[in-house]
């Protein structure tokens, strides 16, 4: 199974798949896309990876514990429900500030995308767990 | 009432603050939290005048107006003449505990109990709300049920701390679900609105299913037959516990709860007869039993039983005379049963047993505790001078006064009473006078905080004998007028002329001076009787009940638990399906009409693609073949989806599929070789449940297409997805904003089953590293 072609794709693949990520995660919010597909695809990544090396490498190679993307994952999904108390709004109402950047123009920040980042880190996390404990089996 | 809720808060946090106090505070520490509660006594004491003048305060904080859901407290009459019995028993019950707690090594988290129990209580007496009013009458349960196990070590307290809690919370649920009703009835739970909507709710058809719901709470909680068995069990209890909550304050929640529904839902013969022949049952059996224990606190455990019984009888009688019998017989009973429990366990304490037939002539090593003794029998006797002569006198003009049933009623009374007196005499001539005996060594004298309780509960029984107009005026009537506006006002005195109810008084103590005199020969006769003759135990049979339970849900689970996977999903697919076909099957002439239009080639092709792959998985004989092809059905699904436009959905479908995929190839090195474990019987039955499922689905996605749905849910996403949510991806602002709570819980499940998935393989290796 180890060959040396699928490792290096895999070492080469690693970055493109978690920027395309990315990409997907931050577009979702106008163009197909978003949370849960972006972290669907950060997890393939490594899984991949993991397929080619071992889960042991996979992990060191992903620097955090995957339960740690869980957590953080869940935390600011959590997080994100907060400013709507504080602004006196129904639990969970999406709150939005405006920024204009010099050079990039308007920037629209609100908590939604903090939660779409949660889902990202969830589920991205969720699919590492599972996969890596199966592939150890 | 601001400054009732802030001492509801201040008790509050005592009952959190006490286990500090108790360990570093030494002696002082439960005299501060008795003062702690007779603030609280003081303070509401203040109010009285002000409600003798007919006033009332109410406070509202809106929770869930909708559900009729309040936090609201309710002062009248009523509730402060509970509230006062709530903290002023609690004064005198801490500084008791104080020292009869002191050899025990958990003593700090019974403060904390016990306090808990106080705030509880006497936040259910001043709710002004019935949920409210049910919030902490759930409290009162699990602190009782708490304290009741305080010697956890003993399986008995344990076994009777969970009886007392399954009881009283079978009821509790019970009345909730009357409450409910009640606020769909009535419109509010509002206990101030509730007392304007007598009629209303009477006349309503479900009158009797409402009544006798609340009535299960309340007969639970205030012990009434056939639920009065956990109140003797409850006695494993530390003592200060049975004058607290078993006797003068909980066990009273329920007959509160009757006389505050009293002018919402009594006075319907319904109300009168089942209250009357509980109330009744209950009075003569706790005497009966009474009577033949040899235990102390057993014995006033059963004669509790007797008085609640009184009272809800009284309650049952329904007319002015027997609601004042019962307000003054509360506090008469709260009185003396409370000094007795205190006393029981100062005997306990300082002689080491409560076993009547071994103890005696204690007034020669406890003279203060004894003559207080004597005086709190006195007064359960019902004898003048004390205050239980004026609720016995009462009591007895009540069942006068009643027409068809009332002379039934009036011999049982006077049989209930006369065992009283026969018992009050037993114990004062055999327990505190008479010759000295002794189980150990010579008793030592009580001390100073153990005495204090039960001496004032006895003075206040003597002197609100002896001058009862001015409680009567300050207390008791205001209390009376909020069950019965329409009584004006209430005269007490302990000479009442030379009537027919004195004559029944005279000819009940001759009866129990006569059973006294045989106390030692019936009491021998009668414990033989109830222990040969009457083997049926109550708190037995509910035990029996409760295992034959417990085998019945335990051969249940194992039969629908049956481990195995292909059982859950046959399960589920062929319930859901035999379910949905039951409704389809009523609307399929319209499902005949669906016209169905040209599909294009490439949508042919697909499907096409899609059935065949499906086929193959179906028949192929090579594990790996049949994963591939069902990871292409997976992936034709994904083309429809994108022909079809909805490209979020796709993605993420495509996504997952391919995830599981690898999965698959992950698992599939672990699996044994492809052989056939099913028979050809188990594969037609699979079959046939997959073409039940296959057609279910088919049937729902043509009735779907049918289906007029408001068309506004997902206009209203087209047209707000940009203003209101800055966002022009539908799918994703639905999942990430309009709908954000519900993906926050599908997230969370996520991470549960991911834990589980990790659970369920560390298991497996640790099984298989062990063997």
């Amino acid at each position: 199974m180890k060959s040396y072609i699928t490792q290096l794709a895999a070492t080469r693949l690693l970055p493109v798949t978690l920027i395309l990520s990315l990409l997907v995660f931050y577009r979702g919010h106008n163009e197909p896309g978003g949370g849960f597909i972006g972290g669907l695809m950060a997890a393939a990544g490594f899984i991949f990876y993991a397929m080619a090396f071992d889960t042991a490498e996979a992990e060191k190679k992903l620097r955090v514990s995957p339960l740690m993307l869980i957590v953080a994952g869940l935390s600011i999904a959590f997080i994100s429900t907060l400013p709507s108390l504080f602004a006196g709004n129904p639990f969970f109402t999406g709150e939005w500030i405006s920024l204009s950047i010099p050079l990039l123009g308007k920037l629209k920040l609100g908590t939604p995308m903090l939660f779409d980042l949660g889902v990202y880190f969830t589920v991205w996390g969720i699919s590492v767990t599972i996969l890596f404990n199966v592939m150890e089996e | 009432m601001t400054g009732i809720l802030i001492y509801l808060i201040i008790l509050l946090i005592t009952a959190f603050l006490s286990p500090y106090l108790i360990r570093k505070g030494g002696k002082i520490a439960p005299w501060l939290l008795g003062m702690v509660s007779a603030g609280g006594f003081a303070y509401l004491l203040g109010f009285a005048g002000f409600i003798a003048d007919g006033n009332s305060l109410n406070y509202t904080i809106e929770w869930l107006p909708e559900l009729y859901l309040n936090f609201s407290l309710y002062l009248d009459g009523l509730s402060l003449f509970f509230a006062l019995l709530v903290t002023g028993m609690g004064a005198l019950v801490l500084v008791f505990s104080g020292n009869y707690m002191k050899p025990y090594a958990m003593k700090h988290r019974f403060f904390f109990l016990i306090l808990l129990f106080e705030f509880a209580m006497l936040a259910l007496v001043l709710s002004g709300n019935l949920f409210t009013l049910f919030i902490f009458w759930e409290l009162t349960s699990v602190s009782s049920f708490l304290l009741v196990g305080f010697n956890h070590e003993k399986p008995e307290a344990r076994n009777a701390a969970l009886q007392a809690l399954l009881i009283t919370v079978a009821g509790g649920l019970a009345m909730m679900a009357g409450f409910i009703m009640l606020g769909q009835i009535a419109g509010t739970l509002e206990i101030n609105q509730l007392l304007k909507s007598g009629d209303l709710i009477r006349n309503h058809p479900h009158y009797l299913p409402v009544l006798l719901l609340i009535l299960a709470g309340a007969f639970t909680k205030s012990a009434q037959f056939p639920f009065h068995f956990w109140l003797p069990g409850a006695m494993q209890a530390p003592s200060p516990v049975s004058a607290y909550l078993h006797s003068a304050t909980m066990v009273k929640a329920g007959i509160y709860l009757l006389m505050r529904l009293s002018p919402v839902m009594g006075g319907t013969p319904e109300w009168k007869y089942i209250l009357t022949i509980t109330g009744a049952v209950t009075m003569i059996l706790g005497g009966y039993f009474a009577y033949s224990q040899t235990d102390f606190k057993k014995v006033l455990a059963y004669t509790t039983i007797s008085a609640l019984g009184t009272l809800v009888l009284m309650l049952g009688i329904d007319t002015d005379i027997s609601i004042k019998a019962a307000i003054i017989f509360l506090l008469v009973h709260a009185l003396y049963k409370g000094a007795l429990f205190m006393i029981a366990g100062l005997i306990d304490k300082s002689v080491g047993s409560r076993d009547l037939r071994k103890i005696g002539g204690l007034n020669k090593v406890m003279p203060v505790a004894a003559l207080a003794a004597i005086i709190s029998l006195l007064s359960m006797a019902g004898l003048p001078p004390m205050i239980g002569f004026i609720g016995k006198e009462l009591i007895y003009e009540a069942k006068f006064a009643l027409p068809d049933i009332g002379n039934l009623l009036l011999i049982a009374g006077v049989l209930t009473n006369v065992i009283m007196v026969a018992i009050s005499l037993a114990l004062i001539f055999n327990l505190f006078l008479g010759p000295l005996k002794y189980p150990g060594e010579r008793p030592t004298r009580p001390a100073f905080a153990l005495r204090v309780g039960p001496s004032l509960l006895a003075g206040i029984s003597l002197i609100f004998g002896l001058f009862p107009a001015r409680v009567a005026d300050f207390l008791l009537s205001p209390a009376i007028k909020s069950i019965r506006p329409s009584i004006d006002s209430i005269k007490l005195s302990l000479w009442h002329g030379f009537n027919e109810v004195l004559l029944v008084s005279f000819i009940t103590v001759a009866a129990g001076v006569i059973l006294f005199l045989l106390y030692r020969k019936v009491n021998h006769i009668l414990t033989h009787f109830n222990n040969e003759v009457i083997t049926f135990r109550f708190a037995d049979a509910f035990n029996k009940i409760l295992n034959g339970f417990l085998f019945l849900t335990k051969r249940k689970t194992s039969f629908i638990q049956s481990g195995y996977q292909r059982f859950y999903l046959m399960a589920i697919f062929i319930m859901t399906s035999v379910l949905a076909w039951y409704q389809l099957i009523f609307t399929w002439p319209e499902i005949e009409n669906v016209s169905f239009s040209q599909p294009a080639i490439y949508e042919f092709v697909i499907l096409l693609l899609i059935v065949s792959s499906a086929m193959v998985a179906v028949f192929v004989r090579s594990r790996l073949a049949a994963i591939l092809s069902l990871g292409s059905v997976g992936y034709g699904i994904g083309l429809l989806f994108i022909v079809y436009g909805a490209i979020d959905v796709a993605i993420t479908l495509m996504l997952a599929e391919t995830l599981v995929l690898v999965l698959f190839m992950v698992v599939i090195y672990h699996l044994p070789k492809f052989t056939e474990f099913s028979s050809k019987a188990s594969r037609l039955r699979d079959g046939a449940i997959a073409l039940l499922v296959g057609s279910f689905m088919t049937g729902l996605v043509l009735k779907a297409g049918q289906l007029n749905l408001n068309p506004k849910i997902s206009d209203f996403y087209v047209e707000n997805a940009l203003p209101l949510a800055h966002g022009s991806n539908i799918v994703n602002v639905i999942l990430v904003d309009f709908r954000a709570l519900d993906t926050l819980g599908e997230i969370t499940v996520l991470v549960i089953a991911a834990i589980g998935v990790v659970a369920l393989l560390k298991l497996k290796t640790k099984k298989g590293s062990a063997t």
